[in-house]
């Protein structure tokens, strides 16, 4: 133990000499070094890592690093998954398609919203009450271990790792911006805080990390939403009257964002099906006591998340009529090129540039320091998930076969956290000037068309088999990244071809067919021994799914 | 799990009634919430001009934002009705299927 403090004590000491070089460089960027929000950041990682210190002396067990020892309320948990869904992209990201588009930002994010519901009537019961650490748990309950296992580790990192590029490109690009650091050093610490989270505190200072940001996030945006509408009284007639004048009538319609059926319900399934196949938020389910407080969970996660949407649509208003025109936070540079009214930083920073304009130099730093937190929770819970498949699915389970003690499964997963963050790192480097924007729809795609249809049917469908659920799992996958590779953001933005040869950008709607189809096809046409007893072992899981007897009872009393 | 007690449980009449009622609630409400969802986005998608019809005559607040900021209650509400439900009435079963397991 007193060794662990030792090398704790080292690594914070190093995190903060990396934050203070790269704050002395930062001074040499054009970009003004933000002094409220590096004090108010520092403190946020002081009490973070104050966390990390007591949630690591609590973590002792596998148990206790993958599922917090599986005490977390419904509440705390629901403000957890709300944090892990509240990523800096999109609270900038919703905010800023409001400012640029208006009410396309709104069909945005309520698809973003809608997938809860059903997580909810579908799949977090089961999910609670068949699994352990992982989702594989659930998708090999009655299957063969080490096939599927192998593939939902997959499925997993894959999705992990590029959700990963997508956060610390991100990082990097917004931490340079808002706190004048440079591009690597900013990248680089929130690879090491997010190692020494994870690491040390496992799951317990995750969801703490992720509680305390989410607070601070909804708070913050909340002020805002009230300062945006105080200014008109309240009275959303005349803030959007006033948008209008600046902005053109059409804010108010739905314009481009979902231009024809075949778009719109390939996106509707990727986000749907998608979040129902993330892994870290599925991890979050078995941080939970049973089944009452993971339903517990999604409600208040549903509700936070809900009322987040509404904030960042007023704040993307708010911005129209505080932000724009306002030569403060024109990018004058780049209007002389383009014309327009570019804003500093790119549409983006609509909500960071409206914070100030609502709350001065103290409450911008505010945002910003919320901002480079969020990012660090997020990133936190894509390891820790990650980790998980490495060390649970696939070191204890498929290669020692089950037959390993608690510490070391902890052990390896700590390391494969220490490894995901220097890949995390390495990556967020190398993709810094690349065109990123297909990373999410890819990781989404993944999740929608490998994930979530084995671990769907797994727990409904009697008839699924190692067979049915490997071939068309597989195909699922290969079919979404396939398509995403032919598809627009990838053929044409990034290989810079013509036409593309798969015409829509979200290939969820084929892709999850494929993955359905090819599992009921596989599966029905199984004559083996094997696919009969694994149908046997339907009643026996699903009596359990249902009832939750023979699940594991998180509170040790 | 044990075959007996499987068969034990699955013969149980609360389990049955368990099952029954929350198949078919959790399938209602699933329904109803893609109902919700798809009715909106393939209105934008087939007739995007319609969800921009001002609300009154004058109004520059178009039909689309009551109607959005509807969804995202509905989704929100009907997590809640599943929510209560089943802590309550699916949960007392589950208890009396739990306790009948538990007598033997």
């Amino acid at each position: 133990m007193a060794n662990i403090n030792r090398i704790f004590l080292f690594l914070i000491l190093g995190s903060i000499a990396v934050f203070a070089s790269g704050a002395l460089e930062g001074e040499i960027t054009k970009q003004a070094l933000n002094v409220p929000a590096i004090v108010m950041f520092v403190i946020f990682v002081g009490a973070t890592l104050g966390i990390t210190y007591w949630a690591a002396k609590r973590t002792k067990s596998a148990k206790d690093f993958y599922t917090a020892g599986g005490g977390i309320t419904g509440f705390q948990n629901g403000m957890a998954i709300a944090g892990d869904y509240m990523s800096a992209a999109s609270f900038l990201g919703i905010s800023g398609l409001v400012y640029m588009k208006g009410y396309d930002g709104l069909i945005y994010s309520i698809g973003f919203l809608v997938g809860w519901p059903i997580i909810l009537f579908m799949i977090a019961e089961p999910l609670r009450n068949l699994g352990k650490y992982t989702f594989a748990d659930v998708a090999s309950y009655r299957l063969r271990q080490t096939p599927i296992r192998i593939l939902a580790a997959f499925g997993s990192i894959a999705t992990v790792i590029l959700y990963l590029i997508a956060q610390m490109v991100g990082s990097g690009q917004l931490i340079m911006l808002l706190f004048g650091l440079q591009y690597e050093v900013a990248v680089v610490l929130v690879g090491v805080l997010m190692i020494l989270y994870v690491t040390f505190g496992g799951m317990l200072a995750t969801t703490w990390v992720q509680i305390i940001k989410a607070f601070l996030l909804l708070a913050g945006a909340t002020f805002m939403a009230v300062a945006v509408m105080a200014h008109y009284d309240f009275s959303f007639g005349s803030l959007f009257a006033h948008a209008t004048e600046l902005k053109g009538i059409e804010i108010m319609s739905p314009g481009g964002l979902v231009s024809d059926p075949i778009s719109a319900i390939s996106l509707a399934i990727a986000l749907m099906f998608g979040v129902a196949g993330l892994p870290h938020i599925l991890m979050r389910f078995f941080t939970v006591s049973d089944a009452k407080e993971a339903r517990k969970s999604v409600f208040y996660a549903t509700g936070f998340i809900g009322y987040f949407y509404i904030l960042t649509f007023i704040i993307g208003f708010g911005a129209i009529v505080m932000v724009l025109g306002n030569p403060q936070y024109l990018d004058v540079a780049k209007q002389a090129i383009d014309g327009g009214q570019p804003l500093l930083g790119g549409s983006n920073m609509a909500a960071v540039h409206l914070s100030h304009a609502v709350g001065g130099d103290f409450f911008l730093g505010f945002i910003s320091a919320v901002a480079f937190a969020t990012i660090l929770a997020v990133v936190s819970g894509l390891t820790l998930a990650g980790a998980s498949a490495i060390s649970h699915d696939l070191y204890a389970s498929v290669i020692k076969k089950g037959n390993v003690d608690s510490m070391k499964e902890m052990r390896v997963s700590k390391i494969a956290t220490v490894v995901l963050g220097i890949v995390a790192i390495i990556m967020g480097i190398m993709f810094e000037k690349q065109n990123i924007a297909f990373v999410v729809g890819l990781a989404f795609a993944i999740a929608a068309s490998a994930n979530f249809p084995i671990l769907f049917l797994s727990m409904y469908w009697r008839k699924l088999t190692t067979r049915g659920a490997l071939i068309g799992g597989s195909l699922g996958l290969a079919t979404a990244v396939i398509l995403v590779i032919l598809g627009p953001t990838v053929w044409v933005d990034l290989l810079k071809n013509e036409v593309a040869i798969f015409p829509y950008k979200y290939p969820a709607l084929f892709s999850v067919i494929v993955a359905f189809v090819g599992i009921w096809f596989f599966s029905i046409t199984d004559k083996s021994q094997s696919a009969k007893d694994e149908e046997a072992a339907f009643e026996a899981q699903f009596v359990r799914a249902q009832t939750g007897i023979g699940a594991d009872g998180a509170v040790d009393h | 799990m044990h075959k007996d007690l499987v068969e034990k449980i699955k013969n149980d009449p609360n389990y049955k009634e368990l099952v029954s009622k929350r198949s078919s609630f959790s399938l209602k409400l699933t329904i109803a919430m893609l109902v919700v969802y798809f009715a909106f986005i393939l209105t934008i998608a087939f007739d995007p001009s319609l969800l921009g019809t001002p609300l009154a005559a004058g109004s520059v607040t178009t039909i689309g934002i009551p109607v959005g900021m509807a969804v995202i209650l509905f989704a929100f509400v009907i997590t809640g009705v599943y929510t209560k439900r089943a802590n309550s009435e699916f949960d007392d079963l589950t208890k009396k299927i739990k306790d009948a397991v538990k007598e033997h």
